[in-house]
């Protein structure tokens, strides 16, 4: 737990040159849970989308592995990717496929096992996620809390060693987004992989029990970090301590 | 947390199998994952694909590191175990990797849930029947709520979205007319030139001014331009209308008390029977350049031209292309959005729907054609 798999350095990211976060430095711990916290509009999804190299950042570097994701070439771009997987807030799984062929799909493009092996592989998944016996549906006759497990499911296809998602409980009814949480930590426990995980919800912050960065709009960069427990009695930063404890009482 | 290891490893999957008398012996070696599994999942297939009876013992001491498609072998195993009811050793398997087999195994195969049984012939005829007349049911209640729609913004014409219609006028017809134009122009000289090379056997390729002048004026100019607005405007409305109805933007006029008709259909289909005769008009000019360019071609002076299309021509002709085209113009622009609000739900529902649009379109224009012709006929005009 002493190596840093993610790290990044005074990271400005903003859309056509105006920012939204300034000078944002940060390390993540490979096989720790890392939670990215803050309000609406606090640039959370903005920091993931280029963590995961779907934006260019307007200054600083990204160090995915060791390797820069912000100068990568093509080859160094697809080994990075190679080694991470991306749940998206909506699940954004494929329409017109199965479950079975949306887990199925990166193996099938880039292993060379047999077609059998793949599908028992993806079953696999789907059934580590709760959705055993959902091969044969289509996203659109699940609920969006299964919608959200299978984009888990997907994102876990190829083992990568980070795993990153978007609102994972995010417009689930407290029980379901309750159960998902729990899948996650226990899936950090039993897999050992890195998650990085984007939320609002406090709650999933207390049930994941990560390291959480605090990000606010106002300032454009982190006013705290640390453990949840520390961050709910710290009182250094106001906006912080007002953000956790009064969503406390909230939820 | 040794589960999670970078694919750039060297050493590769073994499996050794052997038989003895009391058991199945399998050795497994290496490094189990995505990339490297592939012959060992191959060998594994192949050999459980038969029945066997004696327990089978695998000794994993030499695996090294197994990732998702690896565990899922031991599974499989296991699973094969269960199934036959069958011994099955996995033994010196690293605590991680037991872990991680467990969390597979733990929850075990889940029987397919349920999904709608597919319907035989007769029953999908059956089906197919009603949702074709549940289509036209629908298509009826439509045309009577833009009908109503229509009338209240008569009525109380602030209700009238202007600035949307003028919006619509500006992508239905300004936009749309150097596509008309090029092609109005391409038809004209294509029509003229594949009739011009018959006539002039018989010496009459000068007639050719008076067949594309009239069959442009009361019949192909129109439908052209119909086509063309069908393929255009037609579907872009359906798109646009499925994907607000797909983000509930359709929900949220309705309780608003909105109606969607108003808001949203009126000004389509205003601008769509507005711009589309104009289109026509310029489909017809464009079409007589076209075919003027072949007889001029031909040796004959621009003046015999002109006369000609003038003398066969009448105001009759003109009025029943525009009157054509204006109704092929409001049914394009209702059926675009007709389709629109009937998308069902996910990205494919929008492309459905302006399938659907596009082709519903062409079908009436043709239906429409026929009506117009029989009744022309009959009128004697």
């Amino acid at each position: 737990m002493n190596e840093s798999i993610i790290k990044t350095q005074n990271l400005t990211m903003g859309f056509d040159g105006v920012p939204i976060l300034e000078n944002i430095s940060f390390s993540v711990e490979a096989g720790e849970i890392f939670i990215i916290l803050g309000g609406s509009g606090c640039g959370k999804s903005t920091l993931l989308r280029h963590l995961i190299g779907l934006a260019e950042p307007i200054s600083g570097e990204i160090f995915i592995d060791g390797l820069s994701l912000t100068d990568a070439g093509s080859a160094q771009r697809a080994d990075i990717l190679s080694n991470i997987g991306v749940a998206f807030q909506g699940g954004a799984l494929f329409g017109s496929m199965t479950l079975l062929e949306n887990v199925a799909l990166p193996l099938e493009e880039f292993t060379s096992l047999p077609k059998k092996a793949i599908r028992l592989i993806a079953q696999a998944k789907l059934r580590l996620v709760g959705l055993g016996g959902y091969d044969e549906h289509l996203p659109s006759q699940l609920s969006g809390g299964q919608q959200k497990r299978a984009a888990l499911a997907r994102a876990m296809s190829m083992d990568p060693r980070i795993l990153f998602l978007d609102e994972p409980s995010a417009g689930l009814d407290p029980i379901t987004a309750a159960q998902l949480d729990d899948l996650i930590a226990n899936l950090a426990k039993i897999l050992g992989v890195t998650f990085v995980i984007v939320t609002h919800e406090l709650a999933s912050v207390f049930t994941l029990n990560g390291r959480v960065i605090m990000l606010d709009k106002n300032s454009k960069g982190i006013i705290a970090q640390g453990q949840p427990e520390e961050l709910l009695k710290d009182r250094s930063n106001p906006m912080a301590w007002q953000f956790f404890n009064r969503s406390l009482k909230e939820s | 947390m040794g589960y999670a290891k970078s694919k750039s490893g060297v050493s590769l999957a073994k499996m050794r199998i052997s038989y003895d008398k009391d058991a199945l012996r399998i050795v497994l070696r290496g490094r189990l994952d995505n990339y490297r599994a592939a012959p060992v999942w191959r060998k594994v297939l192949k050999l459980l694909a038969k029945r066997h009876t004696k327990p089978i013992h695998i000794d994993a001491s030499g695996l090294e590191y197994a990732d998702g498609s690896g565990v899922a072998l031991l599974a499989y195993f296991k699973e094969y175990g269960q199934k036959n009811d069958l011994e099955v050793k996995i033994e010196n398997l690293s605590q991680n990797i037991s872990s991680l087999l467990d969390s597979y195994t733990e929850n075990p195969p889940v029987e397919a849930v349920k999904q709608p049984e597919s319907l035989n012939l007769i029953e999908r005829i059956g089906q197919s029947s009603m949702a074709l007349a549940g289509d036209a049911v629908e298509q009826i209640i439509f045309l009577g709520r833009l009908t109503l729609a229509t009338a209240k913004t008569i009525f109380t014409p602030r209700r009238f979205r202007a600035g949307d219609f003028f919006r619509m006028c500006e992508l239905t017809g300004a936009n749309a007319i150097g596509i008309i134009a090029l092609l109005g122009f391409l038809f004209g000289l294509i029509m003229a030139f594949s009739s011009a090379m018959p006539l002039r056997q018989f010496g009459v390729e000068v007639y050719v001014a008076d067949l594309v002048a009239i069959a442009l004026a009361r019949v192909l100019g129109p439908f052209i331009t119909a086509i063309i607005v069908a393929g255009r405007t037609g579907s872009a409305f359906a798109a646009e209308l499925g994907t607000m109805k797909i983000n509930n933007e359709l929900d949220a006029l309705k309780v608003m008390n909105l109606d969607p008709a108003v808001f949203l259909v009126l000004p389509r289909v205003a601008a769509t029977l507005l711009m589309t005769p104009l289109l026509a008009i310029i489909t017809n000019v464009a079409g007589l350049i076209g075919s003027g360019l072949v007889i001029l071609s031909l040796g004959y002076s621009l003046v015999t031209y002109t006369s000609h299309v003038q003398n066969i021509i009448s105001m009759t002709d003109i009025s029943i292309g525009l009157f054509k085209a204006l109704v092929f113009g409001a049914t394009i622009g209702a059926v675009g959005c007709f389709r629109g609000m009937q998308t069902k739900s996910g990205a494919g529902g929008v492309g459905v729907a302006t399938t659907r649009a596009v082709v519903t379109a062409i079908i009436m224009l043709v239906i429409l054609e026929g009506i117009f012709s029989v009744m022309l006929h009959y009128l004697k005009i």
